[in-house]
């Protein structure tokens, strides 16, 4: 899904929530998914002006889990560590979105190049 | 040379429009309650007359030639202020296609030859579909901004500010808080506070499907402006999963007066009032004092 605007993310939440119900996600779980998922596309909309967005149902043996894709073509992060330190904000926030974001999410990656853009990709276990 | 098809259409176009609203006034779909047979006769002849003046020997073969800008810009108009009255995307196509069909028609019986019938009734097709693509596309443009304005007007209106009792307020949010819907709740419960002289705000998220950072951030300023006039702001109906959640994403609202439920904010609102709710007595216990 496109998200260029924060109307759009609304949408994107609601379908993430299906899935995350189809797949069999506790509440919490959920509820950390489509946090993260809000996350990861504000800081989207915020730093790159819009992107894209990838629900998938992904599975590893016997546990199913969703894998969420943020791509955009932004700026790109110059120094993705100290962007991934909690407080770290160029946007006078609260600076706990990508660090945050880690901790709610099983397996969490981010590539970033500067004038390029950056993806994100996470994954939540049913059960992680 | 001009084209055999542009020729007979320029010369017909009287035709083509009696053509034209006999097929639209014998459609089951014709809306006589959203428009005037009138109305719908000089919007379809003003579309018409454009399109033939504007159909060139260029643009014949090229719906997407300039030439089609004044066309489609009419067709813009139609399709917008149709979406917004609130016809069906078929009875604004039937607009559209109708057209076709009187022109088609009208070529039938102007253009002898077969081969040449076939070869213009195949371009002025081509032409007709491609205007109703993007009258569609319009359609649709047209319904999102009704959209976008009802989205407006129910964040007015999904942020109530209850007084429930002599001092306190209670404000029940309920959806998602972005920042265009944290202006409306912080306005009209700062406005509601000065008005009611309340010293107690109660924000009960029970209805928020989820705390991000940027929620969290929308409640701590809430709370700080609601400080700043004097008030003290609690926030109750954290779910479960919802303390779990802010929790792992670090966000410390130890500032902040939480509650689980609104009922136990509601005791806490009342012990800051001083104010102490008790079980009527019996009537006969009383009588005996
Ligand atoms: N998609 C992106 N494109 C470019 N820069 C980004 C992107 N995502 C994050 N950043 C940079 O990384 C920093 C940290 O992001 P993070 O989400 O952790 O904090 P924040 O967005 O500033 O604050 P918060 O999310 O807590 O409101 C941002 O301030 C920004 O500079
Ligand atoms: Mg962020």
């Amino acid at each position: 899904m496109t998200i260029t605007r924060e109307v759009d993310v609304i949408p994107f939440r609601n379908r993430l929530k299906e899935y995350a119900v189809k797949v069999g996600m506790s509440l919490v779980n959920q509820t950390k998914i489509i946090t993260a998922a809000s996350e990861l596309a504000r800081n989207m909309l915020k730093y790159a002006g819009g992107g894209n967005a990838v629900i998938e149902v992904i599975s590893k043996g016997r546990e199913n889990g969703i894998k969420l894709i943020f791509i955009d073509k932004g700026p790109g992060i110059p120094d993705v560590k100290l962007a991934m330190k909690d407080g770290f904000s160029t946007g006078k926030s609260l600076g706990l979105g990508l660090p945050g974001t880690k901790r709610l999410v099983s397996e969490f990656d981010i590539q970033s190049e500067v004038g390029k853009g950056t993806t994100v990709t996470v994954i939540k276990w049913k059960n992680g | 040379m001009k084209n055999e098809a542009i020729k007979v259409l320029q010369k017909k176009k009287k035709t083509i429009l009696e053509t034209w609203m006999k097929f639209q006034l014998a459609d089951e779909g014709l809306r006589e309650d959203l428009m005037s047979n009138e109305d719908l006769r000089v919007q379809s002849e003003e579309l018409l007359n454009t399109f033939v003046d504007n159909l060139k020997d260029e643009s014949i073969d090229d719906p997407k030639n300039s030439d089609f800008e004044p066309v489609v810009d009419i067709l813009t108009g139609i399709s917008i202020s149709r979406a917004k009255q609130g016809y069906s995307p078929r009875e604004t196509g039937t607009f559209v296609f109708s057209l076709k069909d009187a022109l088609l028609n009208v070529l039938q019986t102007e253009i002898k030859d077969p081969q040449e019938l076939y070869m213009q009734s195949l371009k002025i097709s081509k032409i007709i579909d491609s205007f109703g693509v993007s009258t569609f596309e319009t359609f649709i443009k047209g319904r999102e901004e009704v959209i976008l304005r009802q989205t407006d007007e129910i964040t007015e209106i999904s942020t109530p500010v209850i007084r429930v009792w002599d001092g306190i307020l209670a404000l029940p949010i309920i959806g998602t808080l972005d920042s265009s819907r944290t202006q409306v709740v912080m306005e009209s419960l700062l406005q509601e506070i000065v008005e009611s002289g309340s010293s107690i705000a109660i924000l009960d998220i029970s209805g928020v499907p989820a705390v991000d950072s940027l929620v969290a951030q929308h409640l701590i300023k809430t709370v700080s402006a609601t400080r700043l006039m004097g008030a003290e702001c609690i926030i109750s109906g954290i779910r479960p999963e919802i303390a779990q959640t802010v929790v792992h994403l670090g966000i410390d609202l130890s500032h902040v007066t939480t509650k689980a439920s609104l009922a136990s904010a509601l005791k806490t609102a009342f012990a800051l009032l001083q104010l102490q709710v008790v079980k009527k007595q019996k009537v006969a216990a009383i009588s005996e004092n």
